[in-house]
């Protein structure tokens, strides 16, 4: 393994993070790895129950962190007022389980509250170096500070609590580097989409990516969170950015940020958490950022992804078999006709928010589009912000105003309508503007239609009733 | 975890790319307990129309595959969502391996652990037994983990690789959990040094 070679060979972040975790390794080659940080939320019973099954307790409580944010309402802070009595009972469970093993939780009257992924860096919980997992798809987030940050499922959730460690095997490393700056109206949304058209829904399956170069370093934290969080959708194990001057001020007075003597220490070493010159790593993709446009997708993979300036693709144009039955199945279930151009496509809904988009950051770039233009008629558009944090810095600065004179909702922070789980859904047929991150068959309700876009974007088809090129209204 | 030695049954061929949790289980049944048979749910979505009435052109609604324990998929299979549903999905209905070209990690990882043996095999070895099946759906093929063979009669055979961890789990039906237990130690030695 690269990771354990000496100190003279050129290391990438990633197997500068790797090694130090490493408790022990399988005859087979598996890893035994310490994990540093524990995210838990209320899809997290099933792991407690495991747990409970077999009469554990949670070895280190103090290394996870609680909050409800997939099964809550977004139109008040009251449980009871989740209808359905299962979904009552997993955010119920969560504060339960946090209660009963002593774990920090964040509950729904506690203004901190929010999207996991939103309030873990909010708070300082996510740190360079740091290995960090969830039982979630997009914990790949956090390697935004340089930690090596993945989703786990319920299985790995009862074992991570029970030993604080995890099998794994060592991935491979990809490192995906853009350099240049990018254009009026291009955001970090737009980048991530444009590398999952570029490398597909499977090209980063079995690799940790690493992203670098100009474009990136230009990102600022909330920026590379919103790339680093897609990781997943071109299957990447994880996500990360070396940690840089923008990362220790980020952390500088976190709540849960290292003070005083630990501080300086903890910056000495993250300091050193970058890839050295002359790393190797196991493959590298190049991409300009002048070449990014804002991006739409059209279908029902992230992949299925083109510049707003497209057309809806025609399958006959595909010479690859399963890829023209894929482009068919798509644009008959997103009632799409080849060819069509994206701009003349109507929609019904917008959602802002999700851990990927739902930022101070991601409310400001809505907010500016939006500002002294109303929502089109017909259309119902709705913002939910990642936490409660991010909300009342959004209503410091009038943001909640500028959406509510539109005829936006201003809605309570959660996952919402990113996945539906807590009844937040875009009906049958009916087509969403999202800033979400998963386009897939039924992902934001039965029969819904998605496209994933920027916040920017999705402002723009608030105000205009269709998918519009944002650059045409700043 | 239920012991698996060899398997040998009918394919149900899954003829899509990028096959996602989202459409193997949907997101609303995910606060259902695990005492629930998720294979209710299997593929709701994608099973049913807008009215509820299966759709007869998919391949979980027809007779000839009825009994299949083997789902034939093609690219990044189990992408998307960690949802370990997804997997309770599938073994609740009766299925006990997944043959793909290749997986979305997080699935990959939460089949092993739950008794659903999940094969890589190459992208020609997945057509030729897509081809075997879809020409004749009563093809069965026997998976020998043992031996590490995927093989139909006498017309296809491949080998798949599975690392000797989870094999031995399969095997014995044992779970990971109850082995890292027994290296609480090795832990509590790992965390005095670092944490000292």
């Amino acid at each position: 393994m690269q990771a354990t070679q000496s100190s003279q060979q050129a290391l990438t972040l990633f197997e500068k993070i790797w090694a130090p975790h490493v408790v022990m390794e399988r005859e087979d080659g598996a890893s035994l790895l310490y994990v540093d940080r524990h995210l838990v939320q209320d899809g997290s019973a099933p792991a407690f129950e495991m747990l409970h099954q077999r009469q554990l307790k949670a070895r280190a409580p103090d290394k996870a962190f609680g909050t409800p944010d997939h099964y809550i309402p977004t139109l008040g802070r009251d449980l009871n007022s989740i209808q359905d009595p299962e979904k009552r009972a997993m955010a119920r469970a969560l504060e339960d389980d946090c209660e009963k093993h002593k774990i920090p939780f964040f509950g729904l009257s506690d203004a901190r509250q929010g999207i996991v992924h939103v309030i873990a860096p909010e708070q300082g919980l996510s740190q360079p170096g740091q290995l960090i997992v969830c039982g979630d798809s997009h914990t790949a987030t956090h390697g935004a500070f340089g930690a090596l940050a993945f989703g786990i499922g319920a299985s790995e959730m009862a074992h991570v609590l029970a030993t604080q460690t995890l099998w794994q095997r060592q991935p491979l490393t990809l490192r995906i580097n853009i350099e240049g700056r990018l254009g009026k109206g291009v955001s970090a949304k737009d980048i991530i989409l444009a590398i999952i058209g570029k490398i597909g829904a499977a090209g980063a399956v079995g690799y940790v990516i690493e992203y670098t170069g100009e474009t990136i370093r230009n990102l600022s934290m909330q920026e590379r969170m919103t790339v680093c969080n897609m990781s997943i959708e071109a299957g990447g194990r994880a996500g990360m950015v070396a940690p840089d001057e923008k990362t220790i001020e980020w952390l500088k007075d976190k709540p849960f940020a290292p003070k005083g003597a630990e501080w300086d220490a903890a910056v000495a070493r993250w300091r050193e958490l970058f890839s050295d010159s002359g790393a190797v790593y196991n493959q590298v993709v190049e991409m300009r950022a002048e070449e990014i446009s804002p991006m739409v997708t059209w279908g029902n993979s992230p992949e299925d992804v083109l510049p707003i300036d497209g057309t809806v693709p025609f399958a006959v144009n595909s010479n690859n078999p399963v890829k023209r039955k894929s482009i068919e199945n798509a644009t008959s279930y997103m009632g799409l006709t080849p060819g069509q151009k994206l701009t003349d496509i109507q929609i019904d809904h917008v959602f802002i928010g999700s851990c990927t988009n739902g930022r101070i950051e991601d409310l400001r770039s809505a907010a500016a589009v939006v500002k002294d233009r109303q929502v089109a008629k017909g259309v119902q558009a709705w913002v939910v912000p990642g936490s409660g944090l991010v909300k009342r810095q959004a209503e410091q600065e009038g943001l909640d105003q500028v959406f509510l004179n539109a005829g936006f909702q201003w809605r309570e922070p959660g996952c919402s309508m990113c996945l539906g789980t807590n009844g937040d859904q875009v009906p049958a047929g009916q087509r969403c503007a999202s800033t979400s991150n998963r386009n897939f068959v039924g992902r934001q309700g039965p029969g819904s239609r998605t496209h994933l876009m920027s916040p920017a974007m999705a402002a723009a088809a608030a105000v205009t009733g269709r998918l519009t090129d944002v650059r045409n209204l700043i | 975890m239920e012991k698996f030695e060899t398997l040998q049954s009918l394919m149900l061929p899954l003829d899509k790319v990028n096959i996602d949790t989202d459409q193997i289980l949907p997101a609303r049944y995910l606060q259902k307990p695990r005492a629930n048979n998720f294979g209710n749910y299997l593929f709701q979505d994608v099973r049913h129309d807008e009215n509820g009435l299966k759709r007869p052109e998919f391949v979980l609604n027809q007779d000839q595959y009825a009994g299949a324990k083997i789902v034939l998929a093609k690219d990044n299979f189990g992408c998307g969502s960690s949802r370990e549903h997804a997997v309770w999905a599938l073994y609740d209905g009766g299925f006990r391996a997944v043959i793909a070209p290749s997986f979305g990690d997080i699935f990959f990882n939460n089949a092993l652990k739950n008794g659903l043996l999940p094969i890589r095999l190459g992208q020609s070895d997945v057509s030729q037994l897509f081809s075997l099946t879809q020409q004749n759906a009563g093809t069965k093929v026997v998976i020998d983990l043992l031996a590490q063979t995927v093989v139909a009669n006498s017309v296809f055979k491949a080998s798949f690789e599975i690392d000797k961890f989870s094999k031995q789990c399969f095997l014995e039906g044992l779970d990971e959990l109850g082995y890292t237990l027994s290296l609480l130690p090795q832990i509590e030695a790992f965390e005095k040094k670092r944490f000292s």
